[in-house]
C-alpha cells in the first residue's frame, strides 16, 4: 500500500476541515452571542438616530444626530464626568488594596492559599442585591459606623445616599475582581528573577519596583480594566445607595429608556459610554504591553 | 598563606526544623581558585551555594567571605554575584538593560556603565545582541548574558549554580572551556555547583563531593578521582569496582573470592575493608601472556563484552557477588576477548584504594 503524497491542495483541505471543525465547536457560544448581544446592541445603535413623535413615541423615521447633539449638554457632561472620576477612583483603590493581598496569597504555602482564594470568592455565592442592600444597614443613620461614632461622644453619621456610599459600594463589589487576576499574574512570576535583582544589589523595593511590578503588569491591567468598566456603567450600587442627588451615567441611561421614554438619547448615551470604554481600555493595554 | 575567599564554619541548614540540607560544613575556599561543590540532586550543594549568597541563612555557624562575618546581611550587600541555573535574565528588559541592572543599582555614573557593559558584551562574543530581548536569544546565548550580568560588577566571588545545565552537551563543552579560560583571565574566584563529575574533575582547581549535606572529601581533580576515600565518592565519580575484604598483613588484603593481593603502605585500617578499583587500571590477559611479576592477579571469565567505539568494557566473573567490570582501550596492540574467554585480571598494588563506608 501506498500513501498519497502530500500536495498542497491536501493540505488545504485538511486545514479547511480544521478551520470548520473550529466553527462548529464555536457555534453555540457564537449564536448566543449574535441572538442576545449583537442584534440587540444594532438595535440601540440603529435607535440612537430615530426621533421622537410629540406623545414620546419613538418613529423609526426623521433619522438624525440630535441625540449625539445632546452629549454635549453641560448636564450630561457633569453627569459623564463624575461617573468616570468614580469609576477611576473605585479602580485606583481596588488596585492599591488588592495588590498586597494579592501578593500576600501568591506567596504562601499551597493550603492556605486555597483557603484566602475561597474567601475572596464567597461574597459571590450570594445575590449582589441583597449585599447592596446590606451596605444600606451600615451606611445609614442607624447604621454601625454612625453608632460607633455617637458612642464616642460624636454626632451621627449618615454616609447612605452620597458619592462615599457609592464609592464603598463599588470598591466592595469590584474587589475580587482586582483580587483574582492579580493573583494569577503574582503567582506565576519567577522567584529566582527577584533573587537575581538582589542578587544585583537592588534592595527589596527597588526589586519590586523593577522586576516584581513591571512583571506583574498583566495582572494590574487585566484587572483595571474588570473593575473600570463595570463601574463606569454601574445602576444597581448608584440606585440603592447614592439616592437622588448622585445622579450617574447607569441611572441616567435607565432613567432615559423608563422614565424619560427618550429612548434615542438613552441608545445614544450608551453608545458614547461605549465608545469610552473602548478607547480607554485600548489606551491601557497599550501601556501595559509597553512594559513587557 | 592564601587568603581564604569564603569560609564556612559549622554551617548547618534545617529547614522547617526537621529536614536537615547542610550538616555542619566547615570549608575554606581559596582566593581565586576555581572550587567545585559536586554531589546528586538533594546533597545540600545548592543550599550551601544559596547561604554564601545570601539567599538563605544558616541555621547554625557562620559564613564569612573575605574574612568578614556575613550574619543576616541580604544579597544586596554581599561583594558575590550568582549566575542562576535558569540564568533568571530579566524577561522585560534587554540584554544591555540586564548586564547594566547590577551597576546601576550601585550608582556607577551613566557613562562609565555604558562602557562596561560594551567591554564584557565583548568578551562574552554578544556585543552585537545588546538590545535583543532575552526570549530572541539561544540558549547559549542567555547563559553567557548571565555570565556578563554577573561578572560586570567584578566580584569577589562568583557563584554559579549548575549553570550549563541546561544546555546541550557539544554547547556544554565548549562552555566548559570557555568558563574555565574566562576564570584564569579574569582571577574571581569561582564557586561552581554541579551534579555532573566530568564537569568538575575538568574545570576545578579542587572540588568538594558532598552527600546528604556532609562534606566527604575536598581536594583537587586528581585526589578525588584516584584517592577517594569513601565509599560514596569512589563511587559517585567515574566507574568503580568496589570489592569487599579484610586486611591480612601489613600490605595486603584477602578479598572476599580468598585471592590474597598486595596494597600499598600507609593504610592504618585492619578488619574488613573495601578495596576500590577503576576499571581502566585492570589489565585482562590470555592464557599465552601472562601478567609481569609483582602485579595483583586472579583468574577470572569474560561475561560480557561492550563496545564503546574508543573503549570496551568487558564484565568479568572472579568469584565475587558480582562482576568485575574492566576498560580496555580500542588500540590494535591490545587485544580483545571473547565473552566465555578464560583470561587473568591483574592491577598494581598502588593502584587500589581502601575506603570506608
Amino acid at each position: 500500500m501506498t500513501q498519497a503524497p502530500v500536495t498542497p491542495e491536501l493540505e488545504k483541505a485538511a486545514e479547511r476541515a480544521e478551520s470548520r471543525r473550529g466553527f462548529l465547536i464555536g457555534l453555540p457560544a457564537s449564536g448566543y452571542l449574535v441572538l442576545f448581544f449583537a442584534i440587540p446592541l444594532a438595535l440601540v445603535f440603529v435607535y440612537s438616530f430615530a426621533s421622537r413623535s410629540s406623545t414620546g413615541l419613538t418613529v423609526l423615521e426623521d433619522w438624525n444626530l440630535d441625540s449625539y447633539r445632546r452629549l454635549l449638554d453641560p448636564l450630561v457632561v457633569e453627569i459623564f464626568v463624575r461617573s468616570f472620576v468614580l469609576a477611576l477612583t473605585t479602580t485606583v483603590i481596588c488596585l492599591l488594596a488588592s495588590y498586597p493581598f494579592a501578593y500576600y496569597i501568591a506567596t504562601r504555602g499551597a493550603a492556605l492559599r486555597n483557603v484566602l482564594l475561597i474567601l475572596v470568592m464567597i461574597p459571590f455565592w450570594s445575590n449582589f442585591l441583597v449585599r447592596t442592600y446590606a451596605w444600606r444597614v451600615l451606611l445609614g443613620t442607624d447604621g454601625v459606623i454612625s453608632q460607633i461614632s455617637q458612642a464616642f461622644g460624636g454626632d451621627s453619621i449618615r454616609v447612605l445616599f452620597t458619592p462615599l456610599a457609592v464609592l464603598i459600594g463599588l470598591v466592595y463589589g469590584y474587589l475580587p475582581f482586582m483580587v483574582l487576576p492579580l493573583y494569577a499574574a503574582i503567582e506565576r512570576l519567577d522567584w529566582s528573577l527577584v533573587e537575581a535583582a538582589r542578587d544585583l544589589y537592588a534592595d527589596g523595593w527597588t526589586a519590586f519596583r523593577r522586576v516584581t511590578l513591571p512583571l506583574s503588569m498583566p495582572g494590574v491591567v487585566a484587572g483595571s480594566i474588570l473593575v473600570f468598566i463595570p463601574s463606569l456603567g454601574a445602576y444597581v450600587t448608584p440606585a440603592i445607595l447614592g439616592g437622588a442627588r448622585t445622579v450617574l451615567m447607569g441611572d441616567y441611561i435607565v432613567s432615559q429608556f423608563l422614565a424619560a421614554r427618550n429612548w434615542p438619547f438613552g441608545s445614544a448615551l450608551s453608545f458614547a459610554v461605549m465608545f469610552v470604554m473602548l478607547i480607554a481600555a485600548m489606551f491601557y493595554f497599550r501601556a501595559g504591553a509597553k512594559t513587557l | 598563606m592564601e587568603r581564604a575567599a569564603v569560609e564556612l564554619v559549622g554551617v548547618t541548614k534545617q529547614f522547617g526544623g526537621d529536614v536537615t540540607a547542610v550538616d555542619n560544613l566547615d570549608l575554606t575556599i581559596r582566593d581565586g581558585e576555581f572550587f567545585s561543590l559536586l554531589g546528586p540532586s538533594g546533597c545540600g550543594k545548592t543550599t550551601t551555594l544559596r547561604m554564601i549568597a545570601g539567599f538563605e541563612f544558616p541555621t547554625e555557624g557562620s559564613v564569612r567571605i573575605h574574612g568578614s562575618e556575613m550574619g543576616l546581611k541580604p544579597p544586596n550587600e554581599r561583594p558575590v554575584n550568582t549566575v542562576f541555573q535558569s540564568y533568571a535574565l530579566f524577561p522585560h528588559m534587554t540584554v544591555f538593560d540586564n548586564v547594566a541592572f547590577g551597576l546601576e543599582m550601585q550608582k556607577v555614573a551613566k557613562t562609565d556603565v555604558e562602557t562596561r557593559v560594551r567591554r564584557v558584551l565583548d568578551q562574552v562574543q554578544l556585543a552585537q545582541r545588546a538590545d535583543a530581548k532575552p526570549s530572541q536569544l539561544s540558549g547559549g546565548m542567555q547563559q553567557r548574558v548571565a555570565l556578563a550580568r554577573a561578572l560586570v560588577n567584578e566580584p569577589e566571588v562568583l557563584l554559579l549554580d549548575e549553570p550549563l545545565g541546561a544546555l546541550d552537551l557539544k554547547l556544554r563543552q565548549n562552555m566548559q572551556y570557555e568558563l574555565k579560560d574566562l576564570q584564569s583571565r579574569v582571577g574571581i574566584t569561582f564557586v561552581y555547583v554541579t551534579h555532573d563529575q566530568e564537569e568538575a574533575l575538568t574545570m576545578s582547581d579542587r572540588i568538594g563531593v558532598m552527600s546528604h549535606g556532609r562534606l566527604l572529601q575536598v581536594g583537587d581533580s586528581h585526589e578525588i578521582y584516584e584517592r577517594p576515600t569513601s565509599r560514596f565518592v569512589a563511587d559517585f565519580i567515574g566507574d568503580i569496582n568496589l570489592i569487599d575484604g579484610e586486611i591480612s598483613g601489613s600490605r595486603s588484603v584477602r578479598l572476599s573470592n580468598g585471592v590474597e593481593v598486595g596494597i600499598s603502605a600507609g593504610h592504618p585500617q585492619t578488619g574488613p575493608v573495601t578495596l576500590a578499583l577503576r576499571p581502566e587500571r585492570l589489565a585482562l590477559h590470555p592464557a599465552n601472556d601472562p601478567p609481569a611479576q609483582g602485579r595483583n592477579q586472579m583468574k577470572a571469565r569474560i561475561t560480557r563484552r561492550t563496545y564503546f567505539g574508543d573503549v570496551y568494557f568487558y564484565d568479568v566473573e572472579a568469584g565475587f557477588d558480582h562482576p568485575l567490570e574492566v576498560k580496555e582501550e580500542n588500540r590494535p596492540e591490545i587485544g580483545t576477548h571473547a565473552v566465555g574467554d578464560e583470561v587473568t585480571v591483574s592491577w598494581t598494588p598502588d593502584a587500589a584504594n581502601l575506603v570506608t563506608d
